[in-house]
């Protein structure tokens, strides 16, 4: 550690002007243009299919990590720097090495200042700025440069006394003109990364100086548990500075994703959700943690907080059972399907509606329509806010069965699933012969979560001749996925399995294929700016 | 109680007893070395002037890591100062550095009084009336200075 106290002055603005510009390969790795390779979709990758798909990767913290290294390496060859000094000047202008080494080349002692890096008053490293004793006349004893201090340092902060021949080791001052000793440094950097969970920006300890500390200068002088925070805080930053990377929401998912398209102005044409590598969707948009397609971001967010807002939305998720409406026995649901028979009179009803089940299975199916009449025909302001009620009463019924319900079908799909392997130890079954069950519960699940947004969608519509089209599409996939889901029901013996699973096994590839249908459709459609909007509350 | 005092407060204390800044008085209690009594004199041509403000300042554990605690115990109509006595200033919270020092930060105190500012309030209710009505709001300033600062 002989001489480190004097190297570390100097590490934050190394250059080394005889080597003058060299660019390696001449490549342009910007954050950007690393990853347009992915847009053509390697194995296993995305493929952009359509114009309202996205391209996207998701990024390990080692990969990010590696991500970070290239970029300095290629600002360490542009700008003649060494790396801790291009890892900060990287962090002030968003990780756009081009940015940054145009701007450095054009004003080099304005972009090091901006970035919080004073640029050297002296080329050679051997002449520090020595504070003298008496900190606060510091500033004025500019001229003292001295390459062997000859009086004794007294550190401003802790008070304490050091020989001229231990300063070099001792003591520290990033180039400008404060010098503390490493003691005071080590205690205030360990406070700003554990306590304050700072880490690329942590300034000079003197008041008002912006002289940013560089990495080398931190991991030199902290605890091992500090040095592994301020690592991951400094690639949170990274994530965090980049509007082309986002954090996964999930909680405990350690990944971000990279997504080139950022595509903040055309939210209402495209929904850019991503699968992370942890398993799970979000939006790269809004940053909501699940799939919301076919509803776009902006719309969303009204209905969430519309929902929050209302009432009648907290009366609803009360609810468990209701009443038969023709006996009025209570019953449960026990089952994602809607189709309920009354225990005690056999009536068949729709969970939803409340109307007969017979309408459900057939051509006439219309339990997802609101009938927008009745809202048009009422007179007074009471008939007209008591008809908006319904009006979104309707979509929300809707809207948080599908939610509900995709909770009972997967209970559903456990309880069969239990059954089956039981079944398997008695049978000649093979694992691979039961997991057309686990695929039905997936595509169930999946359909579930679209058919919910449309309803939400469906709030906000302008009724037109193509959302006709979009409601059939609805209906639809609503009948589909109800029997489907009535097929979990079903109870399952050796001697049936072999039926149920033909069965279960089109049904499915129809939904799929419903669900398809019905998200192209609404995707092309916002692509388009086909479908009209209205702001309602 | 002074043997474990850190180097830096014993100088800084001894510094300010002896070579006090004009209009800032500020003295350790007996018992608890890092425990002050503070006295600053309202600045002059302020809606503050004549009055002589009793202040506390405690020193934390983590001090100068951690910035000292400072507060009002005259009562006060001032927009960044609230009812409690407690102080909004910069430097007492996120600007902190531990270069600052007790006498800095009993300056800036001070310089507070002399410029009030009711766009970064604590006390709600005393920035509102600055900015509605100003020169009501210094009439009370300074018949609250008459009253309770003397
Ligand atoms: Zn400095
Ligand atoms: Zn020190
Ligand atoms: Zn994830
Ligand atoms: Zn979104
Ligand atoms: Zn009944
Ligand atoms: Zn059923
Ligand atoms: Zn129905």
């Amino acid at each position: 550690m002989s001489s480190d106290g004097d190297e570390m002055d100097y590490d934050d603005f190394e250059f080394e002007d005889d080597e003058g510009i060299e660019d390696d390969n001449g490549s342009q790795t910007s954050i950007g243009e690393a990853y347009d390779a992915f847009d053509d979709g390697v194995a296993g990758k995305p493929v952009k299919k359509d114009p309202w798909d996205i391209s996207y990767q998701p990024k390990s913290v080692e990969e990010l990590q590696e991500e970070q290294k290239v970029l300095v390496d290629r600002v360490c060859g542009l700008i003649d720097s060494d790396p801790s000094t291009a890892a900060t000047l990287l962090r002030h202008y968003h990780w756009n090495p081009e940015k940054l080494s145009d701007k450095f080349w054009e004003e080099p002692a304005k972009t090091l200042h901006a970035a919080g890096l004073s640029p050297p008053s002296s080329p050679s490293s051997s002449t520090k700025p020595l504070p003298a004793s008496n900190n606060a006349k510091a500033s004025s004893s500019r001229s003292r440069l001295e390459p062997v201090p000859t009086e004794s340092f007294e550190c401003p902060i802790c008070c304490l006394e050091f020989e001229p021949e231990e300063i070099a080791s001792q003591t520290l001052s990033l180039g400008c003109e404060h010098r503390f000793c490493k003691g005071c440094w080590t205690e205030y950097l360990e406070r700003k990364i554990l306590d304050e969970q700072e880490s690329g920006r942590v300034q000079c300890m003197e008041d008002g100086c912006g002289r940013v500390v560089g990495e080398r200068t931190v991991i030199a002088l902290v605890n091992d548990k500090a040095k592994d925070r301020y690592r991951v805080l400094l690639d949170r930053t990274y994530v965090d500075d980049s509007p082309q990377l986002k954090w996964c929401p999930h909680p405990g998912c350690e990944y971000a994703v990279f997504c080139k398209e950022s595509p903040a102005r055309k939210l209402d044409q495209i929904i850019p959700i991503v699968h992370c590598a942890c398993g799970n969707d979000f939006c790269f948009g809004c940053g909501f943690a699940n799939n919301h397609q076919p509803l776009t971001c902006r719309y969303v967010k009204l209905w969430q907080k519309k929902c929050a807002d209302d009432s009648e939305t907290g009366n609803w998720l009360m609810a468990n059972t209701k009443e038969c409406t023709k006996c009025n026995a209570t019953i449960e649901k026990n089952g994602g399907c809607n189709h309920m028979t009354c225990k005690k009179c056999r009536y068949e009803f729709c969970w939803v509606c409340q109307g007969d089940w017979q309408s459900h299975g057939t051509s006439w199916y219309n339990c997802n329509r609101f009938d927008e009449k009745t809202g048009q025909d009422a007179r007074d302001s009471q008939a007209k806010s008591r008809a908006s009620l319904q009006r979104y009463l309707h979509y929300f019924n809707r809207w948080a069965n599908h939610e509900q319900s995709a909770k009972l079908d997967h209970q559903l799909y456990q309880k069969t699933e239990r059954k089956m392997e039981e079944m398997q130890n008695g049978s000649d079954l093979t694992w691979i012969e039961v997991q057309f069950v686990k695929r039905a519960a997936d595509v169930l699940l999946e359909a579930r979560m679209s058919l919910k947004w449309t309803y939400a969608m469906a709030f906000y519509m302008k009724k037109d001749l193509s959302t006709e089209i979009f409601e059939d599409n609805q209906a639809n996939l609503e009948q589909a996925v109800e029997a489907l889901s009535e097929m979990l029901e079903k109870p399952i013996d050796a001697t049936t399995i072999m039926q149920l699973k033909s069965d279960m096994v089109n049904k499915t590839n129809y939904v799929k294929k419903r669900a398809e249908i019905i998200l192209d459709d609404t995707l092309k459609g916002h692509y388009e700016s086909r479908w009209k909007f209205t702001d309602r509350d | 109680m002074s043997a474990n005092l850190p180097k830096r407060i014993l100088k800084e204390t001894e510094r300010l007893v002896a070579d006090s800044p004009p209009g800032i008085e500020a003295h350790p209690h007996e018992d608890n070395l890092r425990y002050f009594d503070v006295k600053i004199d309202g600045p002059g041509g302020s809606a503050f002037e004549g009055g002589i403000f009793k202040l506390e300042l405690f020193l934390p554990e983590d001090y100068p890591m951690a910035p000292p605690k400072v507060r009002f115990l005259t009562k006060i109509y001032h927009p960044n100062i609230d009812k409690l006595g407690r102080i909004c200033l910069d430097i007492l919270k996120d600007k902190w550095s531990p270069a600052l020092q007790i006498r800095t930060v009993l300056l800036s105190v001070q310089a507070l009084l002399g410029a009030p500012n009711p766009d970064d309030p604590l006390a709600n209710d005393v920035a509102q009336h600055y900015k509605d009505d100003e020169k009501g709001a210094i009439a009370v300033s300074k018949e609250w200075t008459q009253k309770y600062a003397v």
